[in-house]
């Protein structure tokens, strides 16, 4: 593989997994994920901190 | 011309200080939280920060991602985390491990340990290269498995590392917590003195060896080093100009030799090399064209005064 194809390879993964990680935001957004996150975040995690 | 780059190098070290400070103050803060010892409860702990930022310091404003990830893989139904993955995955691709070299508050803490002026332990290479394992094993079993495949409460899963390992949970959460809080204080048992003697010991192992947590434990670097072939913000190292004086590699907290490994898995893109390389042959540049045609440096670096 010459450096150009490597170069268009990484710039094709790269895009990829851009879209990929937007749509998973997008995705995790719809099915509510985001109250899990902030239930945890806004509770002291008593596991966190040693004594749960 | 040397006494330019000496006083470019010095003020690059300035700004990637300030850089790490202020982000250690965006994602904390919250100083109310610090007065009155109760953690902050408003919508931005919805959002998770790049960094490894325990959500229950008291002035944290984010959720950490590597307890997130632990508590949608533990929450109850066992859901698939695309939310919490997919902010990883763009943090990942677009700003790679420089979040570990310029944006982590607990790198920065290992950062100002690593300044204290003792003899540095080189850990010989074959143990240094299955020691740099480690952070992957943490990451699949502690992170992802045992969270989402040990059902040891009704209500799902705890988050294993961040109770037996994380030793930034213990310094940002933890101790402070405990100081501010009589109530927990009486609550504090074995657990929690194992997490200190825990913290303690990778405090004590970043003085003799810079970064020591991010080089072999750090679930989260071992992602974000998945997309360190991939990520926008690389640096590069012109081979030509390069002669081979082994300056960068003396001057890299994570020990690795930048002309071979640069924008590697375990560089955390913090410019330490660029800073020291006499004939400025290492540049943070843009992303590479879809066509691969030669990167382009970003003004202020590579030759002349760098950006940081």
């Amino acid at each position: 593989m010459n450096k150009n194809d490597a170069g268009r390879t990484v710039f094709i993964l790269r895009m990829i997994i851009l879209i990929l990680g937007a749509a998973m935001v997008i995705i995790g957004l719809l099915g509510g994920e985001y109250t899990v996150v902030f239930n945890k975040a806004v509770r002291i995690c008593l596991e966190c901190i040693g004594i749960g | 011309m040397h006494r330019d780059r000496i006083k470019a190098s010095g003020s690059s070290q300035k700004v990637r200080s300030v850089i790490q400070v202020c982000s250690a103050v965006l994602f904390n803060g919250y100083l109310t939280g610090l007065k009155r010892g109760k953690i902050f409860t408003g919508k931005t702990k919805s959002f998770c920060v790049p960094v490894l930022n325990c959500y229950s310091c008291p002035a944290a404003l984010g959720a950490c991602p590597i307890g997130s990830l632990q508590a949608v893989l533990g929450s109850s139904g066992g859901r698939f985390p695309f939310y919490v993955l997919g902010s990883l995955m763009l943090f990942g691709v677009l700003l790679g491990r420089a979040v570990c070299g310029l944006l982590c508050p607990f790198g920065l803490i290992q950062d100002l340990l690593s300044k204290i002026p003792v003899k540095k332990i080189s850990v010989p290479k074959k143990a240094d290269r299955l020691l740099r394992y480690v952070k992957y094993l943490i990451l699949a079993v502690f992170v992802i498995l045992l969270p989402a495949f040990f059902r040891n409460d009704p209500g799902g899963s705890f988050p294993w590392f961040c109770k037996y390992i994380c030793p930034a949970g213990t310094l940002e959460g933890g101790i402070p917590l405990m100081l501010l809080n009589p109530g927990l204080r009486d609550l504090a048992g074995p657990l929690f003195w194992w997490k200190v003697i825990l913290l303690a010991a990778v405090l004590t192992a970043a003085v003799f060896i810079p970064r020591f947590f991010c080089r072999y434990l750090c679930p989260l670097g071992a992602f974000y080093s998945l997309f360190s072939g991939f990520s926008l913000v690389r640096m590069t190292v012109d081979k030509e100009s390069c002669v081979v004086c082994g300056k960068c590699s003396g001057a890299c907290p994570m020990s690795i030799d930048p002309v071979k490994q640069l924008s590697g898995a375990e560089c955390i893109l913090c410019g330490r090399c660029r800073d020291v390389c006499p004939v400025s042959a290492i540049s943070l540049n843009l992303p590479q064209h879809s066509d691969g045609s030669k990167d382009r440096p970003l003004p202020g670096t590579g030759s002349g005064p760098s950006a940081f």
